[in-house]
């Protein structure tokens, strides 16, 4: 079925169609109209689901935990100060190795208070160990939440999955989605039956004490848990693309990089309009290429390593900033090439903080500026874009 | 030859890690006695968090679910729904947290679960202080006690405020049964978790704890201190089912001065200031009689 | 009890009873029956904490390996026939 929705309701028919059985959510600005579908589900009957209206955050996330952590699949979404409140939690999750899967509509944080897109409430999660995809459109997003639970629940992984949607940009804009047959989604997804579950009569305590001696090997299992999420994201893409007919570029999307002399590297929504640009520029006789971060956790370093052998350049626009370092994906490009021979320019363009556009425009002025640094050499590696009061013009 | 007044069946194993004369063991120990086999419990941390031992011990002989500090209410709420959602039936879920967990950091978890009507058991073991960190005060502190963060000091500190009162929050979420118990009197004790355990919706016990190292006692009148909170009234026993109030132990009513001697963290309070405990304690006795008379 | 690489689970879930704690060993005094006085009526089995007092026969067993002494039974006997004694 083919229909005109949004980035929401992308995510919740994404929930649904996953057969999520316990829904525990708290209503945040832009992520409500999620909760408010998977309600209406419910209530409906079309999903056979318990949808528990708790009283924040914090709970959501513990409710998913004890509800995951008795065998039942388990969904949740939020934004911006409810991801940070549920922060503590999001961190226990990752460490009960539990294959929780959650929509955060990436959002600025206060204060000031802002509603529009920022990637900073994302990006200050990085730590918790869950696995986060930044999408660029609806149709990624209710085809990533699919994909994700494939991935997290595969023994190997058992780890939680947050897919991120830009707030207002995906969340309340209409683009077509193709929503799948759930019999084809069932063909795809297996019902979630962990090794390990809480059960009457079996006595088992989950999330006890553990000595220094001992602490550090579960940390380590989770860290393998981690790396092997790298190959299993890519082996699920190509199931699902054999059953469904598409992919979205696994964990480093490149568009037309493959003799590109620079590359822009952005994640979400501006990536769509980054293709745009490039597109126009490569038919005016620029190499121009964009790669799309997909994934951020697993970090694609192997990807990075290998594009960046290739290119002169390489701009990395963060829609965040990391308070006392440069923005978190820059550096984070900037160390999985450090060891390279062949390093390219590297530079951090910061934009769209808040919601503030990033337009086509723009993107055309961080392409000529990396071709010309990526030639002349690099002289500010950080650059924040359009802020009133700096020098450069990018109108 | 004494007959057993409490089921004899065993639900935890000795060997836990909780100090000599730990009141939540006792909590524990009836309180399993009471709701039997078909028990999933939730843990937050607590004192009890660290009682099973460590990984991989374990004293409880049903499952556990060790959980994030204040997120009991919450996580009962999650188990209930697995289980409703995979149609598995006839399994009590039990919220067992402390103090803190519960009226301080706690609250606002539990008063969600309340007020959505979870069915679950929430048992609340007062110890009446922050001491799985090492007694510090708590909003469930009584006046005049000392903790580490209301010293004496040279300035004659104690906790000034008074103890919050969670039956009477539980009473204004319109729950459907709340009861306090005490580990002095085990056969009322496991009474009212059968009552509680066969009604649905969301039951909340309140069991003091005494705790030997915390009060400042002899861990050998661990069971007796319990006893005299219901005798001078400090802590009553009673219900509140369907919001109307029924005490169950009337109690002798002896001086405070009873309870208070057995415990070093009153023991730098003046007369007047016992005095002023006692006078608080008979209003609060006077006033649930009242409710009890009429019928609230 | 510390466990091998192979052996250390996705959580940590513990699953093996605590008797592996010999909190016997916490003890500074340790209570002492007096067998000829004690009229059985189960109390001291009731009131410890660490279910370390066995019915057999309706007779207390203190199981000696667990009993931390803290002198609950002791004060609660209503027979006064178990003394703490100093232990060792």
């Amino acid at each position: 079925m083919r229909e005109v929705m949004t980035g929401n309701y992308a995510s919740a028919y994404g929930a649904k169609l996953a057969r999520a059985e316990v829904i525990a959510a708290y209503p945040i600005t832009p992520q409500t109209s999620i909760v408010e579908k998977l309600a209406e589900f419910v209530s409906t009957g079309e999903l056979r689901a318990k949808f528990i209206p708790v009283e924040s955050e914090h709970s959501a996330m513990a409710a998913c935990i004890a509800a995951e952590t008795a065998g039942a699949r388990t969904y949740t979404a939020t934004s911006s100060h409810g991801l940070t409140l549920m922060h503590e939690v999001l961190i226990w999750a990752s460490g009960a190795r539990l294959p929780i899967v959650m929509t955060n509509v990436s959002r600025a944080m206060a204060p000031p208070w802002n509603v529009w897109v920022d990637h900073m409430d994302s990006i200050a999660q990085r730590d918790t160990g869950w696995l986060q995809f930044f999408c660029q459109s609806n149709q990624e997003v209710l085809d990533t939440i699919i994909m994700a639970y494939k991935i997290c629940e595969s023994a190997r992984v058992m780890l939680p999955a947050m897919i991120i949607e830009d707030a207002f940009i995906l969340s309340h804009t209409s683009e077509p989605v193709d929503v799948p047959d759930q019999k084809l989604v069932d063909s795809f997804l297996p019902p979630y039956s962990p090794e390990l579950k809480l059960e009457v009569g079996k006595a088992m305590g989950f999330g006890s004490l553990v000595k220094p001696d001992q602490y550090m090997e579960f940390r380590y299992k989770a860290m393998e848990a981690m790396t092997s999420a790298h190959d299993r994201v890519l082996v699920v893409e190509r199931e699902f693309k054999d059953v469904f007919g598409r992919e979205h570029g696994g964990l480093l999307e490149r568009y037309r990089c493959e003799d590109a002399e620079v590359v822009l590297v952005a994640a979400g929504s501006v990536a769509g309009t980054a293709k745009d640009v490039v597109d126009a520029l490569r038919a005016k006789g620029q190499m121009v290429g964009l790669a799309r971060i997909r994934a951020f956790r697993p970090f694609p370093e192997q990807e990075f390593k290998a594009l960046a052998s290739k290119v002169a350049g390489m701009a990395v626009l963060d829609r965040s900033y990391t308070f006392g370092a440069a923005g978190a994906m820059f550096t984070e490009v900037k160390a999985s090439v450090y060891s390279n021979q062949k390093r390219p320019v590297l530079k951090n363009y910061i934009a769209g903080l808040g919601g503030r556009d990033i337009t086509p425009k723009i993107i055309e002025k961080i392409f000529e500026d990396i071709s010309v640094i990526s030639r002349r050499g690099i002289e500010d590696e950080v650059e924040w874009v359009e802020v009133a009061g700096l020098p450069r013009r990018w109108k | 030859m004494g007959k057993v007044t409490i089921p004899e069946e065993e639900f935890t194993f000795p060997g836990s890690t909780g100090c000599p004369g730990c009141g939540a063991n006792l909590v524990m120990r009836y309180l399993l006695k009471g709701l039997g086999e078909r028990t999933i419990l939730s843990i937050p941390a607590c004192c009890w968090a660290v009682m099973p031992g460590y990984w991989p011990s374990n004293c409880l002989k049903v499952p556990l679910l060790y959980t994030a500090f204040e997120a009991t209410g919450a996580a009962i709420s999650g188990l209930r729904a697995a289980l409703d959602v995979k149609g598995i039936e006839g399994v009590t879920v039990v919220g067992f947290a402390g103090d803190g967990g519960t009226v301080d950091i706690g609250l606002q978890s539990m008063s969600g679960a309340a007020e959505r009507r979870t069915d679950a058991i929430y048992v609340m073991y007062d110890n009446e202080a922050y001491m799985n960190t090492g007694i510090q005060r708590s909003g469930s502190t009584p006046w005049g006690a000392w903790t580490t963060t209301t010293p004496v000091g040279s300035t004659h500190g104690f906790k000034h405020e008074s103890k919050k009162d969670i039956m009477a929050i539980m009473q204004a979420h319109r729950i459907p049964y709340a009861a306090t118990v005490s580990v002095a009197h085990p056969e009322d004790f496991v009474k009212k978790v059968r009552k509680a355990k066969e009604i649905k919706g969301f039951r909340f016990i309140h069991a003091l704890s005494p705790c030997p190292p915390g009060w400042r006692m002899s861990p050998m009148h661990g069971v007796e201190v319990a006893r005299l909170a219901v005798e001078t009234h400090m802590f009553p026993l009673y219900e509140i089912e369907n919001g109307k109030v029924v005490i169950t132990r009337k109690g002798k009513g002896l001086p405070i001065t009873e309870y208070t001697k057995f415990q070093g963290r009153f023991s730098h309070l003046t007369n007047e200031e016992i005095a002023s405990i006692q006078r608080t304690i008979d209003w609060s006795w006077q006033n649930l009689l009242a409710k009890e008379a009429s019928g609230t | 009890m510390t466990k091998s690489y192979e052996e250390i689970p996705l959580t940590p879930i513990s699953n093996t009873p605590s008797t592996v704690n010999l909190t016997g060993l916490w003890r500074v005094v340790k209570p002492v029956v007096d067998k000829s006085m004690c009229k059985k009526c189960t109390i001291c089995w009731k009131y410890c904490p660490d279910a370390a007092i066995k019915l057999i026969d309706g007779e207390p067993v203190i199981d000696l390996l667990y009993c931390k002494g803290c002198g609950i039974c002791s004060f609660e006997c209503p027979a006064k026939c178990i003394v703490m004694v100093k232990e060792g």
